[in-house]
């Protein structure tokens, strides 16, 4: 019943997130229908053009959602991160089955009706207004319900692209190995897609041809689509409350964005510069968990002012550089490049850095007294390892590790989500991964980190990265947090989110009291 | 024969698809009164012929005139909804009910609903419906002959001169068709209406008939009154004459 319990201290937050979620789906399959239908209608006129349309529709829906979110961020107006961009791109998923089921249930129809319709002396639009569409409706009304359950399934990976919605849950879940977030968010979803799939069966049904309890359907089907307008204005009223608070705050200073990647620890360093700057009654706008690269995106194209970055990661993932060891080169170097190339300046060091850490289960390495990685390379011959995917295929990842150590694994290494290789190792699944250095569950889950004795990682120094022309407002509060978290520091804070599940707010806002005393 | 009793005149009337011609130099007037049937077997251009009059198809050489205005001048709208039209199987909108079917060009036409509704219960009545049974039923809850009448009804509906038929009893069982037959007849004659009627049946053609058209590979071979066409030495006649040979 922990479930339960959980349900019952977050459901107002669980209820933004569906209404989020339902406004998504919303929005994007009207979109889908308003642009899909006539386009449909158009293709039954002009046949030629059905090959193209819906050879693009279709090429639209084979683009993995992920990379179709990555795709749009950089494309001015209709990219970026937000609500936008996830709308957009469920549209374009959306489109397919609308169009598709729009020509279908038009050019299906018997030609001796279309005929008919012809000769009674129908206008071309009366013949679509009175004849086609009410009898291609069944069809069409297919079409949209396998256009809004797709979407439902989809919008949540929008969440990765700052859009809110279900997703959140279901990522912060696999992010924290918190079971209660993945089932609540995983559970909403399917109970939405079933609600909506179950609404528009009923409209689908009420317009059959001859049916004589359309009525009935309608009423039902009409009761859900209210269900889930309630959710969303009930949704709205409380995030309304939030928007005046926040509002209140607002002064003369420009508005901070602060962004986030997509871990707890970044969440939490983004959540303690937020809540500083805030006291500082600057207003803020929090743009958090951004999944992948879309943290540096989203700065480039002015989405967000700020957010936590790791020197190693800029050095090599995005400048494209080969990984060296010397803390303050790595550094040095990045910081010159970032003002040269992107106009972005990087904080001084937070104190911490959050190292890739391979990881053993405690009680191997106690058994067999291993120390550092070198003392495994000989053992793990047979061992099972499993690393996310950012470790596979960045530069200082997997294949520059397995060389410098000489690891010479008997079965392929599974690559998979990060977050989910803790659980992995812990189970026995897995037999080493590699994790990060502060992460809070090497203690929690009794996980043994083994030293880097070739020192072939490059340092992964914690900074704030921000934008030239905010660094004036930030400039204080980076000079307060320099040096200011430990690595043991951080590893406690993400083990007070990702161990206790406490929210990151929570946890910053405690470790700004506890450093205002100390000061 | 006046002009005005020229309802439809067929001058040099050609069509081709390409440099496949599907009709060839057709030349036939029907005047007011007339039932000519367009008889012939499949493929021979009678539908093609049929369609020529309401322009769901325009030919592609000569002049098609009905009323004495040739079909291109005419707005295509206002001529389809001047001509009543039967189609095999009734043709009937399967979302329509009954009323909604029958009472269909006089919605076109913008009818008041009081004036609608009266005429669709004299419509159903004439074809042989009860109007309290029929209205409300949709088309998949009749039986053919049912659904063949409400095709009448509404070709009928907002009282043309002309009537366009396309072989409307061929998918009917012999009985209900000969019943149809019998009364389509006798309301054609007493309505005074005019009509063109297409079938590949000679009996029918007989029976309904004032001239009988008999087509071959996109040409009217013989146009004949029934008591002509039965003595016509044609091989063509002579072999749908052997059809209704018991």
């Amino acid at each position: 019943m922990i479930f339960l319990e959980f349900l019952k201290q977050n459901w107002p937050e669980l209820l933004t997130l569906t209404r989020e979620h339902i406004f998504l789906v919303l929005v994007s399959t009207c979109a889908a229908v308003l642009i899909g239908v006539p386009l449909g209608i158009l293709l039954t006129r002009i046949r030629s053009l059905q090959t193209p349309i819906l050879g693009f529709a279709n090429i639209m829906q084979t683009v993995p959602s992920l990379a179709l979110f990555g795709l749009l961020i950089p494309i001015p107006f209709i990219g970026g991160i937000g609500a936008r961009t996830a709308v957009i791109a469920l549209a374009l998923y959306a489109l397919l089955p609308v169009i598709r089921n729009t020509v279908t249930g038009i050019l299906g129809i018997d030609p001796k009706i279309r005929e008919a319709a012809v000769a009674m002396g129908m206008t071309d639009w009366q013949r679509l207004k009175m004849v086609e569409l009410p009898l291609a409706m069944p069809v069409m009304l297919t079409g949209i319900r396998v256009a809004v359950v797709i979407s439902v399934g989809v919008a949540t990976v929008a969440a990765a692209v700052g859009a809110g919605g279900l997703g959140t849950y279901i990522f912060r879940g696999l992010r924290q190995n918190d079971n209660n977030l993945l089932v609540a968010g995983a559970l909403a979803s399917a109970i939405l897609a079933l609600l909506c799939d179950f609404a528009l069966g009923q409209f689908e049904r009420a317009y059959a041809i001859g049916e004589r309890s359309s009525a009935r359907r309608k009423f039902l089907g009409f009761g859900v689509v209210i269900l889930l307008l309630a959710i969303i204005a009930i949704g709205s009223i409380s995030n309304f409350r939030s928007e005046i608070s926040n509002s209140e705050l607002a002064n003369d200073n420009k508005k901070i964005v602060v962004g986030s990647k997509d871990f707890t620890e970044s969440v939490i360093l983004a959540e303690i510069l937020a809540q500083m700057l805030e006291k500082k009654g600057i207003a803020v706008t929090r743009q958090f968990e951004l999944g992948g690269n879309l943290a540096h995106d989203s700065l480039l194209s002015k989405q967000i002012d700020v957010y936590p970055e790791y020197t190693g990661t800029a050095y090599t993932a995005i400048l494209k550089h080969q990984p060296i060891t010397d803390p303050q080169a790595v550094y040095d170097q990045t910081k010159a490049e970032y003002a040269d190339k992107f106009k972005l300046m990087l904080s001084p060091p937070l104190g911490f850095s959050n190292d890739f850490a391979i990881l053993v289960r405690g009680d191997v390495a106690r058994k067999n007294n291993l120390k550092t990685i070198s003392d495994t390379v000989s053992m793990a011959k047979d061992w099972q390892a499993g690393f996310g995917q950012d470790f596979m295929s960045r530069a200082d990842g997997y294949a520059g590790f397995a060389k410098a150590y000489g690891f010479n694994f008997a079965k392929q290494p599974r690559e998979m989500d990060l977050s989910l290789t803790y659980r992995a190792l812990q189970s026995g699944e897995l037999d080493i991964i590699a994790g990060n250095s502060t992460d809070g569950l090497i203690s929690a889950l009794d996980l043994y980190q083994l030293a880097d004795d070739k020192h072939y990682f490059p340092p992964y120094q914690a900074v704030f990265i921000a934008r030239q022309d905010v660094t004036e407002t930030l400039s204080n509060a980076f000079e307060t947090l320099k040096n200011a978290i430990s690595t043991d520091e951080m590893r406690r804070l993400n083990y007070e989110v990702d161990g206790n599940k406490r929210t990151p707010k929570e946890v910053a806002a405690e470790w700004l009291r506890k450093i205002k005393l100390a000061n | 024969m006046t002009d005005t009793d020229k309802i439809v005149e067929f001058r040099s009337v050609g069509y081709a698809i390409g440099d496949t011609k599907i009709l060839d130099d057709l030349n036939v007037t029907i005047s007011k009164g007339d039932i000519l049937i367009l008889l012939g077997e499949s493929g021979c251009g009678k539908t093609t012929t049929l369609k020529l009059v309401n322009r769901l198809i325009e030919q592609t050489s000569g002049e098609v005139c009905v009323d004495g205005r040739s079909t291109t001048d005419w707005d295509e709208i206002a001529l389809r909804r001047h001509i009543g039209y039967v189609l095999q199987d009734g043709g009937l909108f399967p979302h329509f009910t009954v009323a909604a079917n029958v009472a269909l060009v006089l919605r076109l036409e913008n009818w008041d609903e009081g004036r609608k509704q009266k005429r669709t219960t004299e419509m159903l009545d004439l074809v042989g419906l009860d109007p309290a049974k029929f209205t409300t039923r949709y088309p998949h809850e009749l039986s053919g002959g049912q659904r063949q009448r409400v095709g009448v009804a509404r070709a009928l509906a907002s009282d043309p001169d002309l009537l366009l038929l396309d072989e409307p009893f061929g998918a009917l069982d012999a009985i209900t068709r000969t019943n149809l037959q019998k009364e389509f007849a006798r309301l054609v004659r007493d309505l005074g209406k005019t009509a063109v009627f297409v079938t590949h049946d000679l009996h029918e053609a007989m029976l309904l008939g004032t001239r009988i058209a008999l087509m071959d590979k996109g040409s009217i071979v013989l146009i004949e009154t029934p008591q002509h066409f039965e003595r016509s030495e044609l091989t063509l006649a002579r072999a749908f004459l052997e059809t209704v040979k018991l």
